[in-house]
């Protein structure tokens, strides 16, 4: 015979606690399903427990490799594989991107942003706008340097599109590759707590390379020392994202090599910058024409600007 | 039976009706019949679809008919006139010209294929051919802008011809781009529209800026 207080409706408890009082009941839990697709995970986080993260910084390393477990195991023959790795939102890339222009000191890039979920779209869309965008923005500044010239003719120079596609791109993957094999080798001699997988390399140097989208813009201003102002300034910033990135992973090493290694990467990122500089712009003073003048004394005198 | 007590069933209603079996041989005959029809009613259908989707184009309206129906006969057409009307410009001799006729045709197929990969890589749900089938198609206004460019520079190459041609051109550009973007949106998951839409937006600014700085020799 029920009593009246077990037909009373009764509200549905925390499984926690309703397991509390009865541990041996049998529990079903009907969550959103967690095996799905591993290219869901990253949904399934609330933005709230990101930014506890983002706080603990260096402390989600067991959590990053538990998510590195669970991704990428369908076979590299299968679409799905490569879906892997565009597996980001419109937020995710434009936080990575904001990460990139702004370094803040002292928290990495990969850990903070990329946190085991390293995507190819950044890069590749990345290199693709800074391909044309040097490209049209060369062109445009040679278009305005010769402007007053009489005997100039535009061209509109596609060949340098070409070119610079395929300097970019080299950078883009065959300096994280060579950085990758090399930490790998070191990691062999000399036990480093921090270290990248070649997608997480490629990820970082490609959003580094974003700096330079609004830089080349900025660099049809014909003025030299703008120019270079332009180059010391997105170095130092996607510098310091590389750097920030790379100090942990070799710090453990040799001093020397260490150094070294931060060291060239800075300089083939310099390299980069001052070579399409001087390649795709031209130097905006040469092209002025020198006035000659003719002297009171017969002689000219050519004036260089 | 109680519950159908209020159910009569008339003796005066006939019940008549085909009982008949669809016989499999109807259905090949309808498809193998355009064998015999005059070759000008072939062409024409396929002429017809070309053209209603460039309708389609020109006036961009949700509409399925060019997603469902895809052919690449209309992005074949607008390519290589598109590529036919970027010659004739200062590459003759010089190595820095415009683009040469291959790099206009590998840089629209190879640009529309590298842009539907990233959609379907992205998680869109279209089919690779539709979505190459909506990109060519959206090249027609680029097309159309071209077309006046070379018209205007015929009547001369001044300020004033550069102005026009530059108001042409971006509006057309962004014609081609709010049409594509109409036909492919949907087809994404909601929180990586702007991933899917910025390739499109790059690949016809390329494509405009080709057009714009076409100058003449």
């Amino acid at each position: 015979m029920a009593t009246v207080d077990d037909l009373k409706f009764q509200e549905f408890d925390d499984a926690a606690n309703l397991l509390a009082a009865n541990p041996d009941a049998t529990t079903i839990s009907i969550d959103e399903p967690v095996e799905i697709p591993k290219n869901q995970h990253s949904r399934l986080q609330e933005p709230g427990r990101e930014e506890d993260d983002e706080l603990l910084g260096t402390d989600d390393s067991d959590k990053t490799e538990l998510l590195a477990g669970q991704k990428k195991s369908a076979p590299f023959w299968t679409f799905e594989y490569y879906q892997t790795f565009f597996d980001v939102d419109t937020y995710q890339v434009l936080d990575r991107i904001k990460g990139s222009v702004f370094p803040v000191p002292g928290k990495n890039f990969v850990r903070l942003y990329i946190r085991s979920n390293p995507d190819l779209y950044g890069p590749f869309w990345i290199c693709a706008t800074l391909v044309f965008t040097i490209a049209v923005s060369g062109n445009l500044s040679n278009f305005f340097i010769h402007l007053g010239k009489p005997t100039y003719h535009y061209v509109p120079e596609f060949r340098k599109v070409s070119i610079a596609a395929t300097t970019i791109y080299a950078y883009a993957w065959l300096v994280p590759l060579a950085l990758w094999g090399f930490l790998m080798w070191r990691n062999s001699k000399v036990m480093n707590i921090v270290s990248y997988s070649f997608l997480e390399i490629v990820c970082v140097y490609g959003y580094s390379l974003f700096i330079y989208i609004p830089t080349a813009i900025l660099w049809i201003i014909p003025q030299k020392v703008v120019r270079w102002v332009l180059v010391m300034f997105s170095l130092c910033l996607s510098g310091s994202v590389l750097v920030m990135t790379f100090w942990p992973a070799v710090r453990d090493d040799n001093r020397r090599i260490a150094l070294a290694t931060v060291g060239t990467i800075v300089l083939l990122h310099a390299l980069l910058a001052v070579g399409c500089l001087a390649y795709f712009f031209d130097a905006p003073e040469l092209d002025f024409p020198a006035p000659i003048i003719p002297a009171h004394n017969g002689t000219t005198v050519i004036t260089k600007s | 039976f109680p519950g159908l007590a209020d159910v009569s069933i008339s003796e005066d209603i006939p019940v008549e009706g085909e009982i008949t079996v669809p016989v499999g041989s109807r259905s090949p005959d309808e498809d193998y019949s355009t064998l015999d029809e005059p070759v000008r009613d072939t062409i024409m259908r396929d002429l017809k679809a070309v053209g209603k989707k460039f309708v389609h184009v020109m006036y961009p309206k949700k509409s399925s008919a060019l997603l469902r129906d895809w052919d690449l006969w209309g992005p074949l057409v607008l390519c290589v006139s598109l590529a036919l009307m970027l010659q004739g410009g200062s590459a003759d001799s010089k190595d820095d010209g415009g683009p040469q006729f291959a790099e206009v045709f590998v840089i629209i197929w190879f640009g529309a294929v590298v842009i539907t990969l990233n959609s379907k890589l992205l998680g869109g749900t279209i089919s690779f051919f539709q979505s190459l089938c909506v990109l060519g198609y959206c090249v027609l206004p680029l097309t159309v802008a071209m077309l006046v460019c070379r018209l205007v520079l015929l009547a001369g190459s001044g300020t004033v011809s550069f102005i026009i041609r530059l108001i042409v051109v971006v509006a057309m550009f962004g014609w081609s781009t709010l049409a594509s973007t109409a036909f492919l949106a949907d087809s994404q998951p909601p929180n990586r529209k702007a991933l899917v839409v910025y390739p499109i937006f790059l690949f016809y600014f390329v494509i405009s800026w080709m057009i714009l700085t076409f100058t003449p020799q």
